[in-house]
């Protein structure tokens, strides 16, 4: 790959990541549903869940029904949970995807895995498939948070499920954190991190647990559990970045860490307002200047592939300003920050981007506009979105 | 005409609730002024706010024609008072154009201070009183024990004291009779130069400015040049009429009569509660005794909640103006409110009233600034100013004194919550002048205070604390040095106007402390860490720490979802309208209001 070894948090990467293109492919299904998760996902015993086959010809049909060619960069499998499918599945989808759009050589193909689906024979079979990226939603080596948060491994088998992606070949080995749970502990945390990290793996996502509309999660919190605490969870993530940053991985994103070379290509171009293409129940593709998103329910979607439609619940199109806009604000998640262009002008000169620049929320260094205090970046978005059209 | 000795006029007073208005639409049933059915309930009450308030704002008066068991015809004019002591002034005027008045009392309730206080204003006006017992007809009335009460204070006996139930209607032949036997005619000099008192005065969309009047000397024709003498004006008579309570034209108003008078004029200022009408072609030397300028109490600052509205506000408070003279408003600039009013009541009923109808019949949405009085700063140079709200107030420095208005209080309290009533008068800063037992079970308090601690919830506190039985009425007495000083609240060390008073010195550490904690949790947190302080002067009394915003970001987008996630972050841009800014803080609008609203 002609980036490497580059730092994940360059310009030069950010700039070059909007020329990317990508594919998402989601894979609904789970052994059950977490109880803070509203993707759309089918858990065992739900309408639909033995119905792999028939789902797996679904994407493949709908793959079909997009134009090509759309030379692809990084494929990602997410869910759901991409490992409930047999690795033969998952390579016919991928097969799919490359003859309709190529792939490049050196293209990132990336899925995701639970720990407790994981086992040499299964990885191997991936990497034959011609994945190299895995990504492990670890989510925390603490047994109480893990039952908290509704997972079913092991701390001990998450780490053997990196030992063994590792000795399988894959480049890229990711591991998900979820902090902020209210049963974690300042020191559990510190052991999570610490475990995480002596695994050494090239890639690092840590996200805050966050209480979704509709989930067992806000249901629970609104008849009175523990809700996340903000600050504690900013605590958290100052001490994982600290730790992080002491073994050399690069913070590029909000909540994305990797070593030179290792940064997330779908994961970067997403920032960038790169394209994607996307096929699944509930995916969003970007494409053309047009965002779409398919339907969520399994029932719908197959249905709908199978009369030969494309699945689509809706879409927007973004044009002149409100993209400019639109790329602007997407853009400052990532640590290299954002070109300023027009858009970040006017918002530089704004009262409320002067008062951002004040407190030192955001930052401007030649040319570009970056997010400070990264943990306030919602923050600045709705700032930029006071922006319009006239002011630039 | 009628012959002034077959004339009565009088008023109505009691306390709110006591039963004025059902009595009022009793008397005009019995005298055929309107039938049974016709009969809206509580007839003399026009706005609905009075309605709703069960008090009555503005006076009125109604012609009813009786004949009495003797054979021979009446005219009573009726005339309604307001019942709350921030009215005092018009209830004198009101007063001011009777021979008599009929003093309604609760037979389960008894005697309040608000109806004692108008009462004794009856007397000092040299008005006979027939005492009422009235709602006889319910299980809990106790007549014997409230006629006995009224008579003690009036000093007359019990038998004096007619029962009436003017929801049967029981009584109500007795109180007619006692009106035509017991009240005297009016006094005045039929062939004398026309004197007339202005008693109420309102302003219609249609009409202009329409007065009632009482004729005290002389006669009033239609079509003739009057003069209002407070302000010199000379107009022509458009219009004379009496209400029945529907409106009826007459030609010619004669010595004891009441009835309205329009002449055209549209500023209300120009005819003036209290002034004397007389003829222009035979003036009289000598004016009624004394127009009084009516003198505003209370002051807040109004504040638009949106800004956009002020040009609305101003409208509003012209328009209700016109209505109601003792309104006195000026533009006032606050930093943190943006442009709004410094309006003056008449006192805290006056306030609320004014506040609902603005929001109410002009459908604003207003931030009302904590209540102050009317303080005058001694400077060190000698001068005295008028200090109207804290920004007024000059440095210490320059300051040699406050003076605040004091003022009597009367408290009517059941004999078992005196001491209670004496531990909150003495907490604010009450001084004990006389008692009396009006009975065994319940007795009259005198106190002297400054009005600002009576500003300061300390009706509701009265209530409450003597399960609601005690009554309050005060009156303006003088002013007096008091040891005041001006709390600043300070927002990231920027003075917030809306949140400064002035307080008494022993009070300014509770008021700043309970100012500073309530900011701290109606503030959202901002990008840094906010203080809160209290000070005096220089010199920090309270400080509290708003800590900065750490997080505000959330996780990934479900599946590269950027549309919602942009969606999501409009929706929540949308309640940033409302804050405003200040010194370099995000407050938001509803942090004032709550801060404002809850009592200290």
């Amino acid at each position: 790959m002609t980036d490497r070894p580059v730092s994940p948090d360059s310009v030069a990467l950010a700039a070059q990541a909007s020329s990317w293109r990508s594919a998402y492919v989601h894979v609904p299904f789970c052994a059950r549903r977490c109880p803070y998760c509203d993707f759309a996902v089918v858990a065992a015993g739900e309408p639909g869940a033995e119905e792999t086959g028939r789902y797996v010809d679904a994407l493949i049909g709908e793959i079909g029904l997009e134009s090509g060619p759309f030379p692809i960069e990084a494929v990602n499998f997410g869910g759901g949970t991409p490992t409930r499918l047999d690795p033969h599945d998952l390579e016919r989808i991928l097969i799919a995807l490359r003859d309709r759009f190529g792939l490049a050589s050196d293209a990132e193909v990336s899925i995701e895995a639970n720990p407790e689906d994981w086992s040499p024979r299964y990885a191997a079979a991936l990497r034959e498939a011609g994945f190299n990226r895995v990504s492990f939603g670890v989510q925390s080596f603490d047994p109480e948070v893990l039952a908290y948060l509704g997972r079913r491994h092991s701390p001990d088998q998450a780490e053997r499920a990196v030992t063994v992606a590792r000795s399988a070949g894959f480049d890229t080995i990711n591991i998900d954190l979820i902090y902020g749970a209210p049963v974690e502990t300042d020191p559990s945390w510190a052991s999570t991190v610490d475990r995480a990290l002596t695994l050494g793996p090239e890639h690092l996502s840590a996200y805050a647990l966050t209480v979704e509309g509709g989930t067992e999660l806000s249901r629970s919190v609104r008849d009175g559990a523990p809700a996340p605490d903000g600050d504690v969870q900013a605590d958290r993530w100052e001490s994982l970045a600290a730790a992080a940053s002491s073994i050399g991985l690069v913070r590029y994103e909000i909540s994305n860490w990797a070593t030179p070379g290792h940064a997330c290509r779908y994961n970067l171009s997403t920032w960038a307002m790169g394209e994607f293409v996307a096929f699944g129940t509930g995916a969003h593709d970007h494409r053309d200047g047009t965002r779409a998103r398919n339907v969520r329910r399994l029932d719908a979607y197959v249905e709908r592939v199978e009369r030969g439609e494309r699945p689509r619940s809706g879409s927007e199109h973004l044009d002149g300003f409100e993209r400019k806009r639109e790329r602007f604000m997407v853009g400052l998640r990532l640590a290299a920050g954002v070109e300023a262009g027009s858009v970040g002008t006017a918002f530089l000169e704004s009262a409320e981007g002067r008062r951002l620049l004040d407190a030192r929320v955001i930052e401007s260094i030649d040319g570009r506009v970056r997010v400070g205090r990264p943990l306030l970046t919602d923050l600045v978005a709705r700032s930029v979105l006071s922006v319009s059209e006239e002011d630039c | 005409m009628t012959a002034p000795s077959r004339i009565r006029n009088f008023s109505i007073i009691a306390h709110i609730d006591h039963g004025k208005s059902t009595l009022a639409d009793r008397l005009l049933e019995r005298t055929g002024a309107i039938s049974e059915r016709d009969m809206r309930a509580q007839m003399l009450d026009e706005m609905d706010l009075e309605r709703e308030r069960g008090i009555t704002i503005k006076a009125n008066a109604v012609r009813l024609d009786y004949i009495a068991a003797s054979g021979e015809s009446y005219q009573f004019n009726l005339i309604d008072t307001p019942g709350h002591v921030d009215f005092s002034y018009e209830v004198s005027r009101s007063l001011e154009a009777c021979e008599g008045a009929v003093l309604v009392v609760d037979a389960s309730q008894g005697v309040e201070a608000q109806t004692l206080a108008n009462a004794y204003l009856a007397i000092e006006g040299g008005l006979e009183i027939i005492p009422v017992v009235n709602k006889i007809d319910l299980p809990a009335a106790d007549p014997d024990r409230a006629a006995a009460e009224v008579a003690g204070v009036l000093g007359g006996t019990a038998d004096e004291v007619i029962r009436v139930s003017a929801k049967t209607g029981e009584g109500i032949e007795d109180l007619l009779e006692a009106i035509v036997e017991r009240l005297p005619a009016p006094e005045g000099v039929e062939d004398a130069p026309l004197r007339a008192l202005v008693f109420d005065s309102f302003y219609d969309t249609y009409r202009g400015v329409v007065s009632h009047i009482r004729v005290v000397d002389g006669s009033i024709t239609k079509r003739e040049p009057v003069r209002f003498m407070a302000t010199d004006l000379d107009v022509d008579v458009d219009e004379l009429g009496i209400r029945r309570p529907a409106t009826e034209e007459i030609d010619r108003l004669t010595t004891g009569e009441v009835g309205y008078l329009i002449t055209g004029v549209k500023e209300i200022d120009l005819i003036r509660v209290g002034d004397t009408v007389t003829d222009v072609t035979a003036p009289t030397d000598e004016a009624l005794p004394g127009y009084r300028e009516p003198k505003p109490m209370v002051f807040s600052g109004l504040f638009p909640t949106d800004g956009d509205d002020f040009e609305r506000l101003r409208e509003a408070l012209e328009k209700l103006r016109l209505n109601d003279s003792s309104l006195v408003y000026q533009p006032e600039t606050s930093r943190a409110l943006g442009f709004g009013f410094r309006v003056g009541f008449l006192g805290l009923l006056h306030m609320e009233i004014v506040r609902e109808r603005l929001e109410r019949e002009y459908d604003l949405d207003l931030v009302a600034t904590a209540p102050s009085v009317a303080y005058r700063a001694n400077l060190a140079s000698g001068e005295q100013i008028p200090v109207r709200s804290p920004q007024d107030l000059p440095d210490a420095a320059a300051l040699a004194s406050i003076e605040e208005p004091f003022v009597k209080v009367m408290i009517i309290t059941p004999s078992e919550f005196i001491g209670t009533v004496m531990d909150l008068v003495q907490q604010r800063r009450g001084v004990m002048g006389e008692m009396t037992y009006l009975s065994p079970e319940r007795a009259e308090l005198h106190y002297r205070m400054p009005l600002a601690e009576i500003v300061f919830d300390f009706f509701d506190q009265l209530k409450s604390k003597t399960r609601g039985y005690a009554s309050l009425d005060y009156e303006p007495d003088d002013y007096q040095i008091s040891d005041l000083v001006r709390v600043n609240i300070l927002l990231n060390g920027v003075p917030v106007d809306a949140f400064s008073t002035i307080v008494h010195r022993e009070k300014a550490y509770m008021y700043g402390k309970a100012m500073v904690s309530r900011l701290r949790e109606l503030i959202p947190r901002q990008l840094f860490d906010v203080p809160v302080q209290a000070a005096i002067g220089t010199r920090i009394i309270s400080r509290e720490t708003i800590k900065a915003r750490r997080k505000d970001v959330t996780a990934k987008c479900y599946g590269g979802d950027i549309t919602r996630k942009r969606k999501l972050l409009e929706r929540q841009k949308e309640g940033k309208r409302r804050m405003k800014m200040v010194g370099q803080v995000e407050v938001p609008q509803e942090a004032f209001v709550a801060a404002l609203k809850l009592d200290m």
